[in-house]
């Protein structure tokens, strides 16, 4: 028999009393949501800007590499998406727009659409990813509801930028990938 | 070594001792001020708990289900039934791509199937990612703690050994400026390496998909960069539904290290155009735990480590005290189930406080299990130095003159006693123990006094 077959006999040779999946409640949260978000993402150690804070720091970042996704930033890029990921080696600024975020968390939701190559929000320096403010959820539970079905081969929440604290617990930000995530809420 | 000889060792140094004691329960404390923010946190641990017994009741259809859906996603699904072949698995994918170095991140199942030494000997360099975990491996240690794998290190010691591996300036102890070397170099291996292997958070069965949570980013630096994702899951990671993940993410961060989310949770449905995407899943003593049926709750387990933060012994003893790769509570009732004799003193490096279990995210009942697995343990291997004092202990209480006349033999000898009887290496009960000051009368003598 394969490993296979013994693992899964294995199982069923035990008997144990069925248990019903318990349903989750759909928990909300108290308080506003661009203010709880905003909390969220400064205690991740992100910031959150308005376009208009956005607009006057990205000339003074003097990026010589960006690559922007967004499409509220469709003119920000000044190179092209490459194939290989590795060329994105010496990116300084990703710009992608992000499906929705959680206030409780500040986690955001991009799927691969909004990521171009999945490698893009790790592998570059710095990373500022776009929100609409209408796209705010209170908690993990709403969230989940609005990924529902949704197929994508690749997805995931950002919360903050790359960390640590494996050097005697002091936090140290930008381990291996982005050093800072700023959230432009639009 | 035995749990107790290990202990000792670690608190010869009593500063660096207490500074992990402290430590620990500082991160312990920042689980318990998160968890109170959520006014739902015991109903979504209670959720937790009963979405993992449900898993356990039916882990076979869902284990089919996950590898259906995984296969229909383009995701190479493998069985291993114990670690050896989990390794030969790797060692097949990588021959395959003629890969002699690879990159991973976090994985306490590769630990415990022992990868690392297995793939060296066939001529593949292993690179860990997290940074802890490559400070431990550049020491020829494990990791200590499942979250934090270097908590027994000071940065001291860290600043001394990345001057010899990656010539950082000696003498220079800033964590951020020894993080950002470890940056540096582990950016060379990221960009090199063909095959990368993680571990696995959450199994989807309804989906097929796998979460992988890092606050670094390493994971996704390695498999994203890399043409093959290797992901190493144990049989029990398995949720029923993608809606689950919401409850588990919203406890595991803040169980862990007490902080909302992980940065980084990644959703691994299918391979990127081009690349290959495989899973490993694996037994390795599962399925013997799931027949055990006072145990087989520990399966259960999701490594948040809030169990270890949180122990008396744990923090007081250091992680390698253990010697098995989940230390801590967790570890020592799964240990004794894998190898109950080299195991078995670890049910008894507690002290049945209970407080393992009042933390955990899927409300295991692990001071109950310790208490069980000691039970097992003496009736295989029979009574340990106490059981004399015990059945002496026996025959006094059974007896009220003999308790009596004992008791006013104790309280006067107590006090005349040389310590060298007291503390003599027979008498277990007086290693590392204090006795406390005797009082003048028994309680029977001050209730006729006081109450009568």
């Amino acid at each position: 028999m394969s490993s296979r077959e013994n693992i899964l006999s294995a199982i069923r040779g035990v008997s144990i009393a069925p248990k019903s999946l318990p349903e989750i409640p759909d928990f909300r949260l108290s308080g506003e949501l661009v203010e709880t978000f905003t909390q969220s993402i400064l205690g991740n150690k992100g910031e959150v800007l308005t376009k208009v804070e956005f607009d006057n720091w990205l000339p003074n970042a003097k990026f010589s590499k960006i690559i922007s996704l967004s499409s509220h930033f469709q003119n920000e890029s000044t190179i092209s998406l490459p194939e290989d990921p590795h060329e994105l080696e010496d990116l300084g600024l990703a710009i992608l727009d992000g499906q929705f975020g959680v206030a409780e968390n500040g986690a955001i939701w991009l799927e691969d659409s909004n990521l171009g190559l999945r490698a893009l929000p790790f592998i570059t320096e710095h990373l500022v990813i776009v929100l609409n403010r209408k796209n705010l959820v209170e908690t993990m539970h709403q969230g989940y509801n609005l990924i529902g079905n949704a197929e994508s081969g690749f997805g995931l929440f950002i919360a903050g930028p790359s960390k640590t604290a494996d050097i005697e617990q002091s936090l140290v930000i930008g381990a291996h990938g982005a050093k800072s995530l700023r959230v432009v809420l639009v | 070594m035995s749990h107790p000889e290990n202990a000792t060792e670690f608190l010869k140094d009593q500063a660096k001792a207490k500074w992990h004691d402290e430590t620990l329960w500082f991160v312990r404390d920042k689980r318990d001020r998160i968890s109170k923010t959520i006014p739902e946190w015991e109903q979504l641990r209670e959720i937790a708990s009963q979405i993992k017994d449900n898993v356990l009741a039916n882990l076979g259809s869902y284990l089919e289900d996950f590898e259906r859906n995984a296969q229909k996603n383009g995701i190479k699904v493998h069985w291993a039934a114990n670690g050896e072949e989990h390794n030969q698995l790797v060692l097949d994918i990588l021959q395959k791509q003629n890969c002699t170095a690879i990159v991973k991140s976090k994985s306490i199942l590769t630990e415990e199937c022992h990868l690392n030494p297995f793939l060296e000997k066939h001529g593949v360099e292993v690179v860990d990612t997290d940074l802890g975990e490559r400070i431990v491996q550049f020491l020829n240690q494990p990791p200590s703690h499942i979250v934090l794998p270097a908590i027994h290190l000071k940065k001291g010691e860290i600043s001394d050994l990345f001057h010899e591996k990656l010539h950082t300036e000696k003498g220079n102890e800033d964590p951020s400026y020894l993080t950002n070397a470890a940056r540096i170099h582990l950016r060379e291996k990221f960009l090199k390496a063909k095959v990368a292997i993680t571990g696995v958070n959450f199994g989807i069965a309804e989906t097929g998909e796998f979460v992988v949570c890092t606050n670094e980013g390493n994971a996704d630096m390695g498999v994203h960069l890399a043409d093959v994702h290797i992901a190493c899951m144990g049989i029990e990671k398995i949720l029923p539904r993608r809606k689950d993940l919401g409850v588990f993410l919203r406890l595991l961060a803040r169980s862990a290290t007490g902080q909302p989310v992980t940065n980084y949770n990644s959703h691994f449905r299918s391979p990127s155009p081009g690349k290959e995407m495989h899973i490993i899943l694996v037994d390795n003593g599962r399925t013997a735990q799931l027949a055990r049926e006072k145990f087989k709750n520990s399966l259960k387990c999701i490594r948040c480590g809030a169990c270890m933060n949180t122990c008396p012994i744990y923090r007081r003893s250091g992680g390698f005290s253990y010697g098995s790769t989940v230390p801590g509570p967790i570890g020592s009732i799964l240990s004794p189930g894998l190898d109950m004799k080299k195991h078995s003193t670890l049910p008894f490096a507690s002290t049945l406080c209970g407080s393992c279990s009042d933390v955990c995210p899927v409300k295991i009942n692990i001071h109950e299990q310790l208490y069980e697995w000691r039970q097992e343990i003496t009736k295989t291997h029979g009574e340990f130095g106490k059981g004399l004092s015990m059945k002496l202990a026996n025959g006094i209480f059974k007896s009220p003159l003999a308790y009596k006349i004992s008791g006013n033999l104790m309280r006067s000898a107590l006090k005349a006693l040389p310590d060298s009887l007291i503390y003599h290496p027979l008498n277990t009960w007086g290693k590392n123990r204090n006795l406390p000051e005797t009082p003048k009368e028994s309680f029977q003598q001050w209730y006729q006094k006081n109450r009568s």
